[in-house]
C-alpha cells in the first residue's frame, strides 16, 4: 500500500488512514451493532406506532426532541472554532478546525433526523415540502436547518481540498479511493493561484456560516418559545439556547480532541495549549450560561405568578429537581471550578470538565421540554413521562451514530488539516509554502507548536 | 424604451405584489391551501359557538359519553385517567379539587366540561406546518387527518390541551369502515394523527345541535347551548335565547381570555352555589 516512506511531519496525520488497526475495525462493529438495535427499535415504532414510546398526552414530546436541541447544540462546534477564529486569525485554531467543522456537519445530520422520528407519520415527510407554511416554526426550522448543513458541508469540504489532493498525490493507490480522491480534489495542484481562490471563498463562508449557525439554534428555540407555555414562552429564549449551543460544542470539540490526540498519537499537533485554550472559552460560556439560567429563574420566581411558581417547584425540589440539580451542580459549577483552577486545568482535566458539560447540557435539554408539557394547562394533574426502551435505543444509536461517522471520517481523510497545521509551519519557518505538492524532505520532525511535553501550561 | 419600461414597471408590479403575498402569508388568520368547506347557510357564514351554563352542570359526564358515541373516539392508549379510557374531547373537570387552586376558575363544586374552544386566533392553526388544521368557514377548528404529519406542535401551542394524539392504531369497527373520512367527521380515525372536537360539523351543517348538547338536554340539565352568533340566538334543545342578552345577564366569559385565542365558548359563572 505505502509507496513511500513518510519521514514528515505529516505523516503523523495520515497515519489513520494508511494503516487500520483491528482496535478500529472493532470499534467500528460495536458502534454498528448499537445502531442496528436502534434500527430495530425504530423498526418498532414504525409497526406499532408512537404508543411503543412513552410520550402520550399531555407529555407529548420527549427524549426525541431533546436529542434534537442537544445534537443541534453539539453542532454549533464547528462555527464558533472554525469560523470564528479563522475570522479572527488565531493562529492555533489551525489543529482543530477541521476537527470542530466535521462536528459541525455529523451533529447535524443526526440532529435533523430526530423530529422525523418523531412524527406520528413519517410517511408523510414529503407534506413539509408539498404543503409548508412559512407561518410555522417547524417550516423556519426546516428551511435552517436545510441551509446551515449545506453550508457546514461547504466549509467542511473546501479546507479539504489541499489535503484530499495530496492524498491523492502521496497515496497512489488503485482502485475506487484513488478514483475518489482524484475526484474530490477538483484538479488541485496547489498553485498560487488555486491557493489564493480557496483561501477567498473559505474566508467568505467562514463569515456566511456564523449567522447561520446563530439563527439555526434560535430557531430551534422558537419552536418552545413561539408557544403560550409557561417555561417556553421567554423571548430570552433565542440567546440562551445559542450561548448553550456554543456550550455544548466547545465541550464536545474537547472530547473528540482528546480522543485523537490518544488514538492517533497527535500530540505533537494537539498540545495542552488548546486545551487550555479551549478551555478557558468553555468557562467564559459557562459562565455566561449559569448568567441565561440565573437570569431565566429569578424573573420567572419574583414576579411569583402561581404557574411559574408551580414549574419552579418541580425543578428546584419537585419531580424534576434530580435533573435540575445535576445539571446545576454537575454540568456548570463544577466544570467552572475545574478549569477556573491551575491545578485541574490539564488536556485530561478539561476534558472530564467537558464530558460533565455535555451531559448537564443534555438533562438541561430534557427538563426545558418534559417539565413545561407535564404542567397542565388545564386542571389536570401533572403529566407523567417515562422514556420505553425504544427511545433509549434509538438515542443510543444516534450517538452511536455520530461516533461512527465521525471516526470513518477520520480514517478516509485528515482529521487535523495538514496543508493548514504542516503547510503553515513550514511557511512559517521558511519552509515551502504549497500544500499540497510539500516534499517533506524540508522540517522533518520539526518543533511542536508548543508545549508538547509539559501537559500544563 | 416604452417598453422596457413598462416590463420594469411590471417587474416592480410583480415584486410588490410576491412581497405582499408574503407577508399576506405570514398575517395570522391565512391559511394556505385550506380545504374549501362549504359554508352550511347556502352561502350566508355562521359563526357558531357555544355557551356552557356552570350553575346548571352537574357533571354527569353524558356530554363526554355522546361525543364518544358519535364520533365514535379512539381510545387514550394508556394515557391519563379517562373516561372510560377514551380521548375525552370535550372534558368534565371537576374544580373542587386542591389542583385547580392554580387555574383561573375555583368556584367550589363546579364542573368545568371543555371542548375544543374552536379559537378564532387559534394558536394551534398558527403553529401547523403543512396547513393541515384549518378554520372552516363557519370558523370551526378543522384537522385533515389525511395531511397531518403527526409533529404534535398544534398540541403543544393548544393552551386548553385540547387535542389528542393517535398513538397506535385506532380500532375499527366494521360501521367505521363504511363511512367516507371528512375533516367535519373525522371517522375513520387515523394512527398518528391528531384529533379534537369539531362542533359536531358534520351535524350542525344539517341543522342538529352537536351531539354534546342534545345528551345535555336530554339529561335534564340543559347546561350547553348552541347557536349562531351572527344571528345572536343560541339553543340548548329546549329553550332559545339570546346569546348577548344570556351573556350579559350572567356575566359569561371565555377561558384565559387574555391570552386573545378569541374562544368560540362562553362559560356562564354558577352564581347560586
Ligand atoms: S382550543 Fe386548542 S385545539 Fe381548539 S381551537 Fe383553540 S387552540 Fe385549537
Ligand atoms: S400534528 Fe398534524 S395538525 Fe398538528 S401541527 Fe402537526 S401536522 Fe398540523
Amino acid at each position: 500500500m505505502e509507496k513511500r516512506a513518510y519521514e514528515s511531519t505529516g505523516e503523523t496525520l495520515i497515519r489513520p488512514i494508511i494503516r487500520r488497526g483491528r482496535a478500529y475495525y472493532t470499534f467500528v462493529f460495536s458502534l454498528m451493532a448499537v445502531i442496528v438495535w436502534g434500527g430495530y427499535a425504530y423498526y418498532t415504532q414504525l409497526s406499532e406506532g408512537l404508543v411503543v414510546t412513552g410520550m402520550r398526552h399531555i407529555v407529548l414530546w420527549g427524549l426525541y426532541i431533546t436529542n434534537l436541541v442537544f445534537f443541534i447544540g453539539i453542532s454549533h462546534a464547528g462555527t464558533l472554532i472554525s469560523a470564528i477564529l479563522r475570522v479572527t486569525g488565531a493562529e492555533w485554531r489551525r489543529p482543530i478546525t477541521r476537527m470542530a467543522e466535521s462536528i459541525t456537519v455529523f451533529a447535524l445530520m443526526v440532529g435533523a433526523l430526530m423530529p422525523l422520528i418523531d412524527l406520528g407519520r413519517p410517511d408523510r415527510m414529503l407534506n413539509l415540502v408539498l404543503y409548508g407554511r412559512i407561518q410555522s416554526p417547524i417550516i423556519w426550522d426546516f428551511i435552517s436547518i436545510a441551509t446551515y448543513l449545506t453550508g457546514a458541508i461547504i466549509y467542511l469540504y473546501l479546507p479539504l481540498i489541499p489535503d484530499i489532493a495530496d492524498l491523492r498525490d502521496r497515496l497512489t493507490w488503485k482502485g475506487w479511493r484513488g478514483r475518489v480522491y482524484k475526484l474530490l480534489s477538483l484538479g488541485w495542484n496547489g498553485s498560487e493561484e488555486q491557493r489564493k481562490r480557496l483561501e477567498r471563498a473559505i474566508k467568505i463562508m467562514s463569515v456566511i456560516i456564523i449567522p447561520v449557525a446563530v439563527s439555526v439554534h434560535t430557531v430551534v428555540s422558537w419552536i418552545f418559545g413561539m408557544t403560550l407555555r409557561v417555561g417556553w414562552h421567554s423571548s430570552i429564549f433565542g440567546p440562551y439556547f445559542v450561548v448553550g449551543a456554543i456550550f455544548s460544542g466547545i465541550a464536545t470539540i474537547i472530547i473528540a480532541m482528546f480522543v485523537f490526540r490518544r488514538v492517533y498519537h497527535l500530540e505533537r499537533y494537539i498540545t495542552a495549549l488548546h486545551f487550555k485554550h479551549l478551555g478557558l472559552m468553555l468557562l467564559a460560556l459557562d459562565a455566561s450560561y449559569i448568567y441565561f439560567t440565573i437570569s431565566e429563574y429569578l424573573t420567572a420566581s419574583y414576579g411569583a405568578e402561581a404557574a411559574d411558581l408551580e414549574l419552579l417547584g418541580a425543578l428546584f425540589w419537585g419531580q424534576y429537581a434530580p435533573e435540575f440539580w445535576v445539571f446545576a451542580i454537575g454540568g456548570l459549577v463544577i466544570p467552572a471550578f475545574m478549569i477556573a483552577l491551575p491545578r485541574t486545568r490539564t488536556p485530561a482535566g478539561v476534558t472530564v470538565a467537558a464530558i460533565l458539560v455535555n451531559i448537564g447540557m443534555w438533562l438541561k435539554r430534557f427538563i426545558i421540554i418534559i417539565p413545561t408539557l407535564s404542567r397542565p394547562m388545564l386542571p389536570y394533574e401533572w403529566g407523567q413521562y417515562q422514556p420505553t426502551w425504544v427511545e433509549w435505543s434509538i438515542t443510543a444509536a444516534s450517538v452511536a451514530g455520530f461516533i461512527l461517522l465521525i471516526t470513518i471520517f477520520s480514517r478516509f481523510l485528515p482529521i487535523v488539516s495538514v496543508w493548514e497545521t504542516v503547510g503553515e509551519r513550514m511557511a512559517t519557518e521558511g519552509g515551502i509554502p504549497l500544500p499540497s505538492t510539500f516534499t517533506m524532505a524540508a522540517n522533518t520532525h520539526s518543533v511542536p507548536l508548543s508545549g508538547e511535553e509539559s501537559d500544563r501550561v | 424604451m416604452r417598453a422596457s419600461r413598462r416590463s420594469f414597471v411590471k417587474a416592480v408590479g410583480g415584486a410588490t405584489a410576491a412581497i405582499a403575498a408574503f407577508f399576506g402569508l405570514a398575517g395570522r388568520d391565512f391559511t394556505l391551501f385550506t380545504k374549501a368547506v362549504a359554508p352550511s347557510n347556502g352561502g350566508k357564514p355562521r359563526k357558531w359557538v357555544m355557551v356552557i351554563d356552570l350553575e346548571r352542570c352537574d357533571g354527569c359526564k353524558k356530554c363526554t359519553e355522546a361525543c364518544i358515541n358519535e364520533n365514535l373516539v379512539p381510545p387514550t392508549f394508556g394515557a391519563e385517567p379517562s373516561f372510560q379510557g377514551f380521548q375525552e374531547w370535550i372534558k368534565v373537570f371537576e374544580l373542587n379539587h386542591e389542583e385547580g387552586a392554580a387555574h383561573q376558575h375555583q368556584e367550589a363544586g363546579a364542573h368545568l366540561p371543555t371542548p375544543c374552544m374552536n379559537c378564532q386566533n387559534a394558536p394551534c392553526v398558527k403553529v401547523c406546518p403543512v396547513g393541515a388544521t384549518f378554520y372552516s368557514e363557519d370558523g370551526i377548528v378543522l384537522i385533515d387527518n389525511t395531511r397531518c404529519i403527526g409533529c404534535r406542535f398544534c398540541m403543544a401551542a393548544c393552551p386548553y390541551e385540547r387535542r389528542f394524539f393517535n398513538w397506535g392504531e385506532p380500532p375499527h369497527s366494521a360501521q367505521e369502515q363504511l363511512i367516507e373520512y371528512d375533516p367535519r367527521y373525522p371517522v375513520p380515525h387515523r394512527r398518528g394523527t391528531v384529533e379534537k372536537c369539531m362542533f359536531c360539523a358534520h351535524r350542525v351543517e344539517k341543522g342538529r345541535l352537536p351531539a354534546c348538547v342534545e345528551a345535555c338536554n336530554k339529561a335534564g340539565m340543559k347546561a350547553i347551548y348552541f347557536g349562531d352568533a351572527f344571528e345572536d340566538v343560541v339553543t340548548n334543545g329546549s329553550e332559545v335565547v339570546r346569546l348577548s342578552e344570556l351573556l350579559s345577564r350572567r356575566g359569561g366569559y371565555r377561558l384565559k381570555e387574555e391570552l386573545g385565542t378569541k374562544p368560540r365558548v362562553y362559560y356562564l359563572p354558577p352564581t347560586g352555589r
